[in-house]
């Protein structure tokens, strides 16, 4: 899973890149969450899953799990364009509540 | 049509993908749409990652950490599909409805959902969960596809 950060107008796209399960999934967020100390003059972080060619409920979890970690910094997430199959899987664990869908 | 497969594999989070992509392309012949695949995928990709993060947690021999995957498609008499069996002969689930119920997690700490269950059981048309401790556990999956997907 390849993750690459680009800053724009104050927003951090965070690309994800690949399949995402739970092998995967630690390598991405210890990657994000040490990457994302970099960058002190966002107000959010827009999480872009268009080129995710797989996920599993890890996905929920790791989602989740930098929703808590941006909020520490008082930074809002939201997610941007998930295809098909994973729209499925966030909508089943509820996702958008939390993370909302730009 | 009838084809059958068996597959065993250690309990390595490598093999993830290995195994749900075997089962996807063992499910070929039955011409399913891309997005019946990707249920079978994920399906998989759920019930060995349980395997591997729970199962066999506590086991240290590393020899004896192996999942078992058996799969067979069928297309007769109108009706065509796939029944997916994974085993494992790990630590066993105590109790089965708490274990399948959404968002129940017995790893707090580690960014789990607690969601695998859940979505084989909506990916798929049945979930069987069958377990003992200290013996193992085997989740029986079937996917039916549609008449239209021909």
């Amino acid at each position: 899973m390849q993750v690459s950060l680009q800053e724009r107008g104050g927003v951090l796209y965070i690309f994800l890149d690949g399949e995402l399960d739970e092998h995967t999934a630690a390598d991405a967020r210890r990657y994000i969450d040490s990457a994302v100390l970099k960058y002190t003059r966002i107000n959010k972080a827009v999480i872009d899953l268009s080129k995710v060619a797989f996920m599993d409920s890890t996905g929920i979890g790791f989602l989740i799990g930098r929703y808590k970690a941006f909020r520490r910094f008082g930074l809002p997430v939201y997610i941007a364009n998930p295809n098909r199959a994973t729209d499925k899987i966030l909508l089943i664990g509820g996702i958008y509540a939390i993370i909302p869908k730009v | 049509m009838k084809n059958t497969m068996k597959l065993e594999i250690l309990a390595q989070s490598v093999n993830e993908s290995f195994a749900r992509s075997t089962v996807a392309a063992f499910a070929l012949p039955l011409n399913p749409s891309l997005s019946a695949l990707s249920d079978i995928k994920t399906a998989v990709s759920e019930g060995v990652t349980n395997a591997i993060v729970h199962a066999y947690r506590d086991e240290t021999d590393e020899d004896k950490k192996k999942i078992f995957l058996e799969a067979e498609i069928f297309d007769e008499k109108g009706r065509k599909g796939i029944h997916i069996v994974i085993t494992d002969h790990g630590k066993g689930i105590e109790d089965v409805p708490q274990a399948i119920s959404p968002f129940y997690t017995t790893l707090d700490g580690e960014e789990r959902s607690g969601m695998g269950f859940t979505v084989m059981q909506t990916f798929m048309t049945d979930m069987q969960v069958e377990s003992e401790p200290g013996k193992g556990t085997r989740v029986t999956l079937t996917k039916i596809l549609d008449e239209d997907e021909r």
